[in-house]
């Protein structure tokens, strides 16, 4: 018959339609809006509406992904913001566009540099969101953020990032990568556990 | 929606609140721009990629009032520069945008239409469309996920609410005027450069001049 | 013939103009000039090498020498034959091989436009990706963009005195611009289209009407060109007598920029060639390096299994873009669409998961990847696999396939043979559809690929429907591999090894290539033992596909020329690089 091709693939539609309906009758109100019914959506069982209604219903990113990079600051015991990353300039090295721009401080009176940033600035209209500078930072100094809520009416004034701008806490990161959070600090203390052994020997010995 | 629109400043007494609604004539006509904004059917590069995948199912923009998107410049509103905007492309980018109709609004959506991108070096690659167009939103990242881009047409619509219809620029007196469209010569040239043409190349000279001495 | 018979064939009877190429770290043979035309023709017929893949140039400065570089397979599958023809540098003429292998036709204009080099009896000498016009060989290692900084990164300018600067500021134009001295646009006038327009009017017709024939446009703005592709058709009423594609509308200076850039960071500008397969375009470009590497990179074996893995999703979530434009652009305004990315969001999710993003995914690094699978994307993985694709590609197959709209519309139309499509280069599911059995995961593989049991999906009519069936039982192979990798992946602690990010390659050239989802994704690199590749080239696939498309619209209709683009499926990305 001819038309019959046609005719499957309305059954093919017709089906979806139905589907549309079907788990929205079933769930009731825990469809949308919810986190479940987010997760329903997303894993292999979703069937009929696919959509994530943003932003009222935000699909959680997951923990690898990376937008525009942040600088980390731990909080010491004083309560004082210390910046992890010691301007060594990998990552303005690593970077692909060559959007970082890292002045060294140095130190007023010796004039010889000093392990801080003076300035760390991103254009980020230049970033291409590769990753490359968290992947290679030595001290888990900059990392990068999920925030992608970042349009502008004004880039000029708004989109090179100074490192006021790219701060952020450890608990903020701790919050947003749990998983490599808990992998970084470890593998932190197992080396300062190894530099006090070594300098306890040290002393022993000496 | 409803409180918005209807919140015009004046007092409506309690037993005429379902039955009259007051409101201002700028939120009106703010109201209707901003819930069909058509978007021009308008893909450069891989953020147009992501532009379709905001147009799908997913994160469909229709409930944004935006699914229509019109191939024709003529019956579009918005334009959605997403991906890089090279020298080659920039001439019918500036005569696609010279032949939509007002209001218009320009979204400059990634890295690369907002300011050149990780091309931004290259020698076919323009610096960000706003160098030859107004753009009103600047979305960054490489591509925006859908839901930057959603966030980024939000961010539109909060804007089109501000607009005010005694100020909009196309119902002020007198023509407005084109944008001249750019000439690919032996290098991309722009006609608003041409008055001030020689005395740049002056300094151009000048300056190489130097260096070499 | 073997290697060693056929080395020591050539050597006698081309005693007198071709040589081994001697230099450490390269392969191939080096022709003389004259006999250029001589050797190609003796390789396509008597030695059976008659798919040219490759030709590039590469601009040797220290040296004085532009050298042309020819790769050529047999379409029955095995190695590369490279070989090059030398020039001097001012004024550099090479024979074209465009009477033989017509698939050199577009990368002969492309060497022109981007090195300079002319190319004597190529039909259409003109620039293809800048503009007709445009003053100078960009891709030449003395000529210097508007915004030129340095020549080779991490510029200096960045640390430790890095104070924040626009490139814009440092430009008298305030743009990207840089103009011949003493050029003044006052009393110049444009040469424009002129050149392209010429060679379209007045095609003579045999029938004996007089009609008028009309020349249109159709892109770059074009809801239906894949991205900002032009064509310039000369119309009969509604049949398309010539067709010229126009393109470098997305030219973005991915090679200038490459071989700028080290060796990692080219990694995220791969990313950006086939923009819907990022991780096949990473594949191709680590393949390469690695080559050069030699034996400083070996690859775990869960890293291995993991690219593989990768690399067929990737096929997979390609063809089904593929299959959703191409129904579009035939007019079913995006309902098969709406399906083929509902599954295509489902796959970039485990891309997400694993790399960071979902179509940028920067994930493998020299020597196998950046980090393993985070928890839970296996599982994701299998159930997407054993599970919701094979139902999703079914319900596809049933929507489609059998449609009569679909086949009235496709069946018979941009009909390519199978001489013809070796002959244009074509390569991917272009080619599979017209009946030659090539793919580069059975012909030469790479990876881990031999240890999977797939089938070649070819089929014979060599139409627009034919590679809707290509693609759609590609993906169904995919599938088989995936369920193969998927079961035999390996356990691994800790086995992804530590990444270094600047590392001196060893001096030589390369040419890595892989079975992207569109064809023949290949990488030339060629490194002068620095950190930064000397030459950098990107054997595209959809830039060579488009050589066929002219002959394959020539008697059909405007429609049918919208689909025929749709199925050669062109990223513009990758055509214009």
């Amino acid at each position: 018959m001819y038309g019959k091709g046609i005719l499957k693939g309305l059954g093919v539609t017709l089906k979806h339609l139905v589907d549309t309906y079907v788990d929205d009758i079933r769930w009731g109100k825990k469809r949308y809006h919810t986190e479940e019914g987010i997760a329903h959506r997303m894993s292999k069982d979703a069937r009929g509406i696919f959509t994530v209604q943003y932003p009222e219903e935000k699909l959680p990113v997951p923990e690898e992904f990376r937008f525009v990079p942040i600088l980390i600051y731990d909080e010491n015991e004083n309560g004082e913001i210390v910046h992890r990353c010691t301007s060594c300039g990998i990552c303005s090295k690593v970077c692909p566009p060559q959007c970082i721009w890292i002045e060294r401080s140095k130190d007023p009176k010796t004039g010889r540099p000093v392990p801080n940033p003076a300035a760390f600035s991103i254009d980020v209209d230049i970033c291409m969101n590769c990753g490359l500078c968290a992947e290679f930072c030595p001290f888990d100094a900059i990392k990068m953020d999920h925030d992608y809520e970042l349009a502008v009416y004004d880039r000029f004034a708004n989109n090179i990032y100074d490192k006021n701008k790219l701060s952020r806490s450890a608990d903020y990161y701790a919050s947003i990568r749990p998983l490599n959070n808990e992998l970084e600090e470890a593998a932190r203390a197992d080396k300062e556990a190894k530099k006090n052994a070594a300098k306890k020997k040290k002393t022993a010995s000496g | 929606m409803s409180e918005k629109l209807n919140s015009s400043g004046y007092d409506v007494p309690p037993e005429m609140q379902d039955i009259v609604a007051v409101t201002t004539l700028d939120k009106i006509y703010n109201w209707g721009r901003r819930y069909s904004a058509w978007p021009m059917m308008f893909g450069l590069a891989c953020c147009a990629i992501e532009m379709i995948c905001t147009a799908a199912s997913r994160f469909d923009f229709s409930r944004f009032g935006m699914e229509i998107m019109r191939p024709s410049p003529r019956q579009a509103d918005v334009m959605l520069v997403s991906g890089t905007v090279t020298k080659k492309m920039v001439p019918q980018i500036v005569r696609l945008y010279n032949q939509m109709p007002e209001p218009k609004y320009v979204v400059a959506m990634g890295a690369c239409a907002s300011g050149g991108g990780p091309f931004k070096e290259g020698y076919n690659v323009v610096s960000g469309i706003d160098k030859f167009l107004p753009v009103d939103v600047y979305i960054p990242g490489c591509p925006p996920t859908p839901q930057a881009l959603l966030h980024g047409l939000m961010k539109l619509q909060e804007m089109m609410d501000t607009q005010s219809i005694k100020n909009v620029r196309w119902y002020q007196d007198g023509p407005l005027e084109a944008i001249p469209v750019p000439i690919l010569g032996p290098d991309l040239l722009d006609p608003r450069d041409f008055p001030q043409f020689e005395d740049k190349m002056a300094k151009v000279a000048a300056a190489a001049e130097s260096e070499e001495a | 013939m073997t290697a060693q018979t056929l080395e020591k064939d050539i050597a006698t009877r081309f005693s007198d103009a071709v040589t081994l190429d001697e230099r450490a770290g390269y392969e191939g043979y080096i022709v003389k000039a004259e006999k250029l035309i001589e050797f190609a023709t003796a390789l396509r017929d008597d030695y059976g090498y008659d798919f040219l893949s490759s030709v590039t140039g590469v601009d040797y400065l220290p040296d004085n020498i532009m050298e042309v570089v020819y790769h050529a397979y047999q379409s029955t599958g095995g190695t590369a034959l490279v070989f090059k023809v030398q020039t001097p540098r001012e004024n550099a003429v090479v024979p074209s091989l465009v009477a033989l292998y017509p698939g050199a036709a577009l990368q002969e204009r492309e060497a022109w436009d981007l090195l300079g080099i002319r190319f004597e009896g190529h039909p259409n000498l003109k620039r293809i990706l800048m503009w007709e016009g445009f003053e100078g060989h960009p891709l030449r290692k003395d000529w210097k963009e508007a915004y030129h900084e340095d020549d080779l990164k991490p510029f200096k300018t960045r640390w430790p005195e890095g104070a924040i600067a626009r490139s814009e500021d440092a430009n008298v134009f305030d743009k990207n611009v840089a103009y011949p001295d003493g050029f003044n646009p006052e009393g110049w006038t444009p040469e424009g289209e002129t050149a392209l327009y010429a060679g379209m009017k007045e095609i003579e017709k045999s029938d004996g009407l007089q009609t008028d024939q009309i020349v249109v446009n159709m892109g770059p703005q074009h809801p239906s060109t894949h991205g900002v592709f032009r064509m310039v058709a000369t119309l009969d009423g509604e049949t398309v007598v010539k067709l010229e594609p126009v393109m470098g509308y997305l030219h973005r200076n991915h090679e200038k920029i490459g071989e700028r850039n080290t060796y990692l960071m080219n990694i995220p500008f791969t990313d950006r060639l086939d923009y819907l397969s990022s991780m096949s375009n990473n594949f191709g470009y680590v393949l390469a390096v690695e080559k050069l590497l030699g034996d400083k990179s070996i690859i775990p074996e869960r890293a291995e299994y993991i690219r593989v893995i990768m690399a067929e999703f990737t096929r997979i979530s390609n063809h089904l873009f593929a299959i959703g434009t191409l129904l579009n652009d035939m007019g079913a305004y995006f309902t098969p669409m709406l399906y083929a990315i509902e599954e295509r969001e489902l796959i970039l999710d485990i891309f997400e998961a694993a790399s960071g993003s979902r179509m940028m995914c920067n994930y493998y690094r020299f020597g196998g990847l950046t980090r393993d699978l985070p928890p839970g994307v296996e599982e994701k993985m299998r159930e997407l696999v054993f599970d919701r694709l094979p139902r999703k590609i079914d319900d596809l197959d049933k929507y489609l396939t059998e449609n009569e709209i679909v086949r009235a519309r496709c069946q018979g139309v941009g009909v390519l043979t199978p001489e013809e499509a070796i002959a244009y280069s074509a390569v991917g599911p272009v080619l599979r559809a017209s009946g030659v059995p090539y793919d580069v995961r059975k012909a030469d593989p790479y990876g881990i690929y031999d240890r999977f049991d797939f089938d070649v999906v070819v089929e014979y009519h060599g139409d627009v429907y034919d590679r809707y069936i290509v693609r759609l039982e590609e993906m169904r192979q995919s599938i088989r591999i995936l369920k193969q990798a998927l079961s035999d992946l390996p356990e691994c602690d800790n086995c992804l090894g530590k990444p270094r990010y600047s590392m001196r390659v060893p001096a030589g050239e390369a040419y890595g290539r892989v079975e992207g989802p569109k064809g023949e994704l290949g990488f030339y690199v060629v490194s002068d033992g620095g950190p930064n590749p000397w030459r950098y080239h990107v054997r595209a696939p959809s830039f060579i596909n488009v050589t066929a498309l002219s002959k394959m619209c020539e008697g059909d209709k405007v429609a049918d020329a919208i689909i025929i683009l749709g199925s050669l499926d062109i990223v513009l990305g990758e055509t214009d690089r």
